[in-house]
């Protein structure tokens, strides 16, 4: 085993210990904190590309240690390191597209006084996330999976004086935590039925034969109460409330989350652990899991792809792609294209964050306003920025030939149109992509073209250390496109362990010219509705919405998120309030008088204790010493001293003792 | 009249009322001591009459006793003076009544 595949653990090692060191510099260390940060990124990035070479020498290499953490009684509890073509894949992207986000941090937290502290937060959620990718048991996976939860708490809530800030930051925690609730319980089922947590371990691990042969029927529960966990983290329908409102963070953690961690941990948790899921597939007939992930999956995609057309901040219309994206892979695993849910993940790690970027350099320019109705004409203010946030949209858009996100969007059509349950799922999935056209182009007009208005009037571009990581991320989103073509399925074959072969006549397939098709419909119906929004028209003021103007009621149901988070409010929220005001209640006066009653009772014990105590046993003991010192007082009054007197009671008692010897005798 | 051992008896007990009676009442030591020396002579004298009257007469067993007894009067004696001296030393009176520091 060579040296970097030994010695795997140091990934996520690195970034973690170094967060450790930045957190205890002093806060004027700026430079310090962001160059050990960025450091500790480029180690773990070079490490990452020495793994990801070792997996190239052999198809469906696979490298797992494993070793005993404790030990208690007869049992031994293992974990370990793996490293997989899925594993490593996601380690370069993870590592990479968080190398640009920590580079472009720098410009867009110059200003802040908490810089050191963000650098160390920054670094921790790259570690943890990088640690849940190379765990080979779930419950490692399960601890970095928490620490990927608190970075992001801290994140979030980053700007904590922000009261807004601090209830994203709770309610990502907390909306996440239930979905991980299932996932607990999943882990603990799953050792009970088959004794081990590894994934794989030389043919014993849950994930191989031995383990999956002793789960049986149970393997359907266990899959979905992971897959609970993992609907949590990838902010999936019901779930998905909190990822919108973690938008309140600073705009490199919501790139983060949304492009390289957090999110993509539910959706390779699911392609981790999909033996699991798959298991009772037979002869192409879905598992019900399964099924359960495509159906939640679809939900989301649509969902999503329906609210992002009504929103106005420029980031939350990103969010909600995200979750519509993310529901989109797991469509794309639920139906059995695990390769190409995974291609899909990777693909939008790049375009993501560069979105987020791009979007970040847009707040930057315009002040931190982040309405797009207020901004406008930043295509000649901010060149760069507009050039690069074209080619992510086009990427998300899902534009074929020369964006990555084309070609993994066109293989998740194809293995969707391919399910033989159901072609719903297809049609939808097909709306969805639609959809995202649509308002991605809805967004780019809005904020890039038209004339400048309130907010972008007076816009610059962004400096050159914001701009280098939009550049480079820009070009990894085309360029990735290279090993994603059916001509040259090269990362395909790679994460399935099948050789590519080259065949450019495979590129040209029906289900690009429906794609084409779809961008195009997309991309015109925005073009046609939004072509002249935000500017003056006829029969509608500047501000209003075109579609918010023919259909205002749907376009309001739309904006305010389909009233999930109210309806949450609702039930879920209230019923939590009420069940605290009733446990207050019971608390304040069942418990507490019950309380108060035994304190009472005590209390009267102590009174008649006391009682007994002064008037009986103390009054008894002051008689006795009043008795003993008057006789004392009166014995010691005859100790006159006198010789005399003495003798003549000796010789009274003398006499008395010869007349009673006399009386008696 | 025939000499009996009552006459000597009588004598004795007499001999040691008076002694008593001087160790009670007078208030000079000096007068103490010789007063408890006059209750040691009539108990010797108590064992020479018991000792002439016994039915062994021949061997002198109440004699030494006496002559024990005289010897340890005498050292008694010798401690008694010694230990007024001292007392007329420290308070400079032997009146016995000023001694009071024996109360307790």
């Amino acid at each position: 085993m060579s040296w970097p595949v030994a010695n795997v653990w140091l990934i996520p090692a690195i970034p973690i210990a170094i967060s450790l060191v930045i957190l205890s510099l002093a806060k004027s260390r700026r430079q310090s904190a962001a160059g050990l940060a960025i450091i500790g990124q480029v180690v773990a990035l070079a490490l990452s590309i020495a793994g990801f070479l070792e997996t190239l020498q052999t198809p469906s290499f696979r490298a797992v240690q494993n070793f005993t953490w404790f030990t208690f009684g007869e049992t031994a509890l293992r974990i370990g390191w793996v490293l997989d073509p899925l594993a490593a894949a996601m380690l370069v992207m993870i590592a990479l597209v968080g190398l640009c986000i920590f580079i472009f941090s720098i410009g867009y937290m110059a200003d802040d006084k908490n810089f050191t502290r963000f650098f160390a937060y920054l670094s921790f959620f790259s570690g943890a996330m990088l640690g849940v990718v190379i765990a080979n048991s779930l419950l490692l996976l399960f601890v970095f999976w928490e620490l990927v939860g608190l970075a992001s708490y801290l994140l979030i809530g980053f700007w904590i004086e922000r009261p807004r800030a601090a209830a994203a930051a709770k309610k990502a925690f907390i909306t996440t935590r239930i979905g991980d609730m299932g996932f607990f319980l999943g882990m603990l089922w799953l050792y009970h039925s088959s004794g081990t947590l590894l994934f794989y371990d030389d043919g014993n691990g849950c994930l191989e034969s031995v383990g999956l042969a002793m789960l049986g029927a149970s393997a359907t529960f266990i899959a979905l109460l992971i897959f609970c966990g993992a609907i949590g983290k990838s902010g999936q329908f019901p779930l998905h409330v909190w990822l919108p409102d973690a938008m309140e963070g600073p705009t490199p953690v919501s790139a983060l989350i949304h492009a390289a961690t957090m999110v993509a941990a539910g959706v390779f948790l699911v392609a981790r652990v999909y033996p699991l899921f798959s298991l009772g597939t037979i002869n192409g007939v879905t598992s019900s899991s399964l099924t359960v992930v495509v159906w939640i999956g679809v939900t989301t995609a649509l969902m999503a792809a329906l609210i992002a057309i009504a929103q106005a901040d420029i980031k939350r219309i990103l969010a909600y792609s995200t979750v519509s994206q993310l529901g989109l892979m797991m469509v794309s695993l639920g139906v059995g294209g695990v390769a190409a849910g995974i291609m899909h993940l990777l693909a939008h790690g790049f375009f993501k964050a560069l979105l987020f970027l791009g979007a970040g350099s847009v707040i930057h320019g315009c002040h931190h306003e982040q309405d797009i109705r207020k901004m406008g004409g930043l295509r000649r203010l901010m060149p760069v920025t507009f050039l690069t946030y074209a080619v992510g949209m086009m990427a998300l858009s899902g534009v074929p030939l020369f964006f990555s996100g084309g070609w993994t969007k066109e293989e998740i059509l194809h293995a969707t149109a391919h399910w033989p349950k159901s072609h719903v799922p297809y049609y939808l999935v097909l709306a969805g992509v639609i959809l995202t056209a649509l308002y991605m182009t809805r967004q780019v007009i809005y904020v890039f073209f038209g004339s400048p208005r309130a907010a972008s009037a007076h816009a610059r571009e962004s400096p050159r250390v914001m701009t280098t990581p939009l550049i480079a991320l820009a070009l990894c989103a085309i360029f990735f496109s290279v090993v994603l073509t059916p001509g040259w399925p090269w990362l395909h074959g790679y994460l399935t362990g099948e050789p590519a072969q080259f065949d450019i006549k495979r590129s040209i397939q029906p289900m690009l010219f429906v794609s084409l098709v779809l961008v195009a419909a997309g991309i015109g119906l925005g073009v046609l509705v939004y072509g002249r929004a935000g500017m003056p028209d006829r029969r509608r003021p500047a501000e209003v919405d075109p579609f918010e103007y023919a259909q205002p009621a749907l376009f309001h149901f739309l904006e305010n998120k389909m009233w999930i988070d109210e309806l949450y409010g609702r039930t879920v929220i209230a019923f939590s309030w009420m069940s605290a005001r009733l446990s207050d209640w019971m608390d304040r006066y069942f418990w507490d008088g019950l309380v108060r009653a035994f304190g009472r009772l005590g209390q009267l014990f102590g009174i008649f204790t006391t009682n007994v105590d002064e008037l009986g046993i103390n009054a008894g003991v002051d008689e006795t010493m009043t008795g003993t010192r008057g006789l004392g007082r009166v014995m010691s009054s005859w100790h006159s001293g006198q010789i005399q007197t003495y003798l003549g009671v000796i010789a009274i008692g003398m006499l008395a003792l010869l007349l009673l010897y006399a009386w008696l005798v | 009249m025939t000499v009996t051992l009552q006459i000597f008896l009588i004598v004795s007990a007499a001999l040691f009322c008076i002694g008593l009676l001087a160790a009670l009442s007078r208030r000079h030591a000096i007068f103490i001591l010789i007063g408890i020396e006059m209750m040691l002579a009539a108990a010797n004298l108590n064992f020479i009459a018991f000792w002439r009257f016994s039915p062994e007469p021949h061997q002198p067993t109440g004699v030494m006793v006496a002559i024990f007894s005289i010897a340890i009067a005498a050292a008694e004696a010798a401690v008694g003076l010694a230990l007024v001296i001292a007392v007329y030393r420290h308070y400079r009176t032997t009146n016995v009544d000023q001694f009071d520091q024996l109360k307790g």
